[in-house]
C-alpha cells in the first residue's frame, strides 16, 4: 500500500515564539524581532526598538546650532558625511546662507565617497547574513579603509568626520586630495567587477535572494519607503534628481531601478548605484574650481557658534543619503538653540515594511531581508 | 611583563645556556597565562558606532587575529572577553549585565569608547547609562569616540599584561566556591533599579567647598 501524507493523522503542532535579538550576530545592532513561527515559516513579526535610543533630538534642542553637528555623525555612523550634509543644508535654508562653488563640489565628492563606503559595507554584511561568513566583509573593509584614509587626511577623523559647516566646509581639502580620489575612481570599478564576478551570478546567492522578501511597488510608495529600497521596487525616485539640491543637477547620472523588488534586486541596485557614484565623482573632480571653501559669514559663524542665530522660521532640508531620504526638520525661534529638531531617518521608515516582507517566508530569510533593508540602529532609534 | 616569583629564581645565565641546548625553562604559571592570553575569544556583540571600528579591527588591515583574539563568538558561553562597544542605554543595560553573567570564568571586560565609560557625548540624555562599570567590573577602559582600531589593539595588549600578572594560586576565579553573579538591574519607568551595584561601583563623593 502506498503511503501518503493524507493517511497520517493530523499532527498536533504548536506555534513557536522566538525573540531574535537584541544580542544576535545578524541583527545589525541592538534590534529585536519577536517572531511567531509555524515550523520555520513566519506567521507574525514584531520589531522591538529603542535599545539604542540616545536622545539625539532632545539633546540637540539644548545646544547651539553647530553643536549638534558632531551628533549627526553618530546618527548613521557608517555615513557621517551625508548626515552632516543634510543638517548643513537644512540650517543653510533656514539662515539663508550661500555656499561657495568649491565647497559645493567638495560636499558632493564627500557624499558620493560615503555612498561607496555604505553600499560596499552593506553588501559585505548581507553576504555575512547569507552564510558567507566574514570573507566578503574582509573585501568590503579593505576598500572602506582606502576611503577612510581620505576622510582622515581631510577631516581629521576616520569615522566621525564632523566636516561640514554652515556655508561651506571646515577646512579646504589637502593638495593631494584630488589625485587620491582619482586613484580610487580608477581602482573601484575593478574591485566592483571582482565582487560581481564572485557574487552576482553566484548560484547560491541567486537561489537565496531571488523572489525572497518581495516589496510591491504600491506598498513601497504607501509606506513612504525611500532610497535604494524604493528604487529596487521599480520607482524611479531619487532626491538628487527630484530636488537637485546642492549642485547635483549639473552632473549626468542614471537612476537604476529594479524590477521585482526582491532581495536580489536590492543587492544589485547597490552595485549599480556605486557605478553611478563613480561616474559623478569622475565629473566632480574634473570640474572642481579653485576658490574659498567657506563663505565669510559662514566662517564667522563657525568660529563663534553661540552667536549664530538664524531668523525665526522653519526649514526642511533633505538629501539622498545612501539609505534613503534623510531629512532634518528644524524650527527656529531666533535664539542660539533650535526650538524643534526632528530627523526623518530613512532606515527607521524603511524598517516599517519588515513584517510585510517577511510574512510567509522562512526564518532564515528574515535575516537577509533585514540585511537588505540596510538599517543602522543609531538612526533607527536615534 | 609580569613574571611570577619562581621563574625569577632561576639564574638568567643558566636559562640562556639551557635555551641554547634547546631546553626551554618556564614556570607553569607563565605557560598557563601565555596560553590564556594568546587565545582570548571576544563576544561578538556590538552596541553602536564603536562596533564598526571593532569589526574594522578584526579585518585585514588591523587584524586582531595577530593577538589571538580574532575568533568572535556569538554565544557568551564560549567567550572570554566582552568588548562593550558603544552606548549602553538604560533599556540595553540589563541585557549587557545578563550576557556578562552568562560568560564562563575567567572573564574580562573592555569598555570601548567614551559612551560605555561614562555616557560620553550622550551623557546628558535621559536614556543613557553613565558607564557600564556601574554594574559589572571593567578591566580596561578605552577612551575615544570612537577609539581607533590601534587603540583597541592597545587595550587588548593591556588586558594581556593583566592576564600575565595573574597568579593561579591567588586569582579569585580559580579558588573553590567562587560565585560571581552580578545582579541584573530592572528597567522600569524610573530608569534602572538599582542605579548602581555597590559591590563594584562607588559613586563619586562631592567634596564640600568652603569659601573664606
Amino acid at each position: 500500500m502506498e503511503y501518503t501524507l493524507k493517511d497520517t493523522p493530523a499532527l498536533e503542532t504548536q506555534t513557536l515564539e522566538v525573540s531574535l535579538g537584541p544580542q544576535h550576530p545578524s541583527t545589525h545592532g541592538v534590534f529585536r524581532m519577536n517572531v511567531t513561527l509555524d515550523g520555520e515559516t513566519i506567521l507574525k513579526l514584531k520589531p522591538v526598538m529603542g535599545y539604542l535610543h540616545r536622545n539625539h533630538e532632545k539633546l540637540a534642542e539644548n545646544m547651539s546650532w553647530l553643536g549638534s553637528m558632531p551628533y549627526t555623525d553618530r546618527l548613521d555612523y557608517i555615513c557621517s558625511m551625508t548626515n552632516n550634509f543634510a543638517y548643513a543644508l537644512a540650517v543653510e535654508k533656514l539662515a539663508g546662507l550661500q555656499v561657495p562653488e568649491r565647497a559645493q563640489y567638495i560636499r558632493v565628492i564627500m557624499a558620493e565617497l560615503t555612498r561607496l563606503v555604505n553600499h560596499t559595507l552593506l553588501i559585505g554584511f548581507l553576504l555575512n547574513d547569507l552564510g558567507a561568513f566574514f570573507t566578503p566583509v574582509l573585501y568590503a573593509f579593505r576598500e572602506r579603509e582606502k576611503i577612510l584614509d581620505l576622510f582622515e587626511a581631510v577631516a581629521g577623523s576616520r569615522m566621525m568626520c564632523n566636516y561640514f559647516r554652515f556655508g561651506g566646509v571646515k577646512v579646504d581639502v589637502t593638495s593631494d586630495f584630488i589625485p587620491r580620489v582619482r586613484q580610487i575612481i580608477n581602482k573601484y570599478p575593478k574591485f566592483l567587477d571582482e565582487f560581481e564576478k564572485l557574487l552576482s551570478e553566484n548560484e547560491i546567492l541567486m537561489a537565496r535572494c531571488q523572489n525572497v522578501g518581495v516589496l510591491p511597488k504600491e506598498l513601497a510608495i504607501n509606506a513612504g519607503i525611500s532610497g535604494p529600497m524604493l528604487r529596487a521596487s521599480g520607482v524611479p525616485y531619487d532626491v538628487r534628481k527630484v530636488d537637485g539640491y546642492s549642485i547635483y543637477n549639473r552632473f549626468k547620472f542614471r537612476v537604476p531601478i529594479g524590477e521585482k523588488g526582491d532581495v536580489y534586486d536590492r543587492y544589485y541596485i547597490r552595485i549599480l548605484e556605486m557605478r553611478e557614484s563613480i561616474n559623478i565623482l569622475d565629473q566632480a573632480i574634473k570640474e572642481i574650481p579653485d576658490g574659498e571653501f567657506i563663505t565669510k559669514e559662514g566662517g564667522v559663524g563657525a568660529r563663534s557658534p553661540r552667536n549664530f542665530k538664524p531668523p525665526k522660521g522653519e526649514a526642511y532640508g533633505r538629501i539622498e543619503a545612501p539609505k534613503g531620504e534623510l531629512g532634518f526638520y528644524l524650527v527656529s525661534d531666533g535664539t542660539m538653540k533650535p526650538y524643534r529638531y526632528h530627523v526623518r531617518a530613512p532606515s527607521f521608515i524603511n524598517l516599517t515594511v519588515l513584517e510585510d516582507m517577511c510574512l510567509g517566508q522562512k526564518v532564515a530569510d528574515a535575516i537577509i531581508i533585514l540585511g537588505s533593508i540596510d538599517i543602522v540602529l543609531g538612526e533607527v532609534d536615534r | 611583563m609580569g613574571t611570577a616569583t619562581n621563574i625569577s629564581q632561576i639564574d638568567e645565565g643558566l636559562r640562556s645556556e639551557l635555551q641554547k641546548k634547546g631546553i626551554f625553562v618556564s614556570s607553569l604559571e607563565d605557560l598557563y597565562n601565555w596560553g590564556r592570553r594568546s587565545s582570548i575569544w571576544p563576544l561578538q556583540f556590538g552596541l553602536a558606532c564603536c562596533a564598526i571600528e571593532m569589526i574594522a579591527t578584526a579585518c585585514a588591515r588591523y587584524d586582531i587575529d595577530r593577538f589571538g583574539a580574532g575568533l568572535f563568538r556569538p554565544s557568551p558561553r564560549q567567550a572570554d572577553l566582552m568588548i562593550v562597544a558603544g552606548t549602553v542605554t538604560k533599556k540595553m543595560a540589563p541585557q549587557v549585565v545578563r550576557l556578562y553573567n552568562q560568560m564562563a570564568e575567567p572573564k574580562y571586560c573592555i569598555t570601548m569608547g567614551a559612551c560605555s565609560i561614562s555616557g560620553g557625548p550622550f551623557k546628558d540624555g535621559y536614556n543613557v547609562l553613565k558607564g557600564i562599570d556601574r554594574y559589572i567590573p571593567v578591566d580596561v577602559h578605552l577612551p575615544g569616540c570612537p577609539p581607533r582600531p590601534e587603540a583597541l589593539l592597545h587595550g587588548l595588549m593591556k588586558l594581556q599584561q593583566k592576564i600575565d600578572s595573574q597568579e593561579i594560586e591567588k586569582t579569585a576565579w580559580y579558588q573553590k566556591g567562587l560565585k560571581r553573579e552580578f545582579p541584573v538591574p530592572e528597567f522600569g519607568p524610573n530608569g534602572l533599579n538599582p542605579p548602581y551595584n555597590p559591590e563594584v561601583f562607588t559613586p563619586e563623593q562631592h567634596r564640600e567647598i568652603t569659601v573664606g
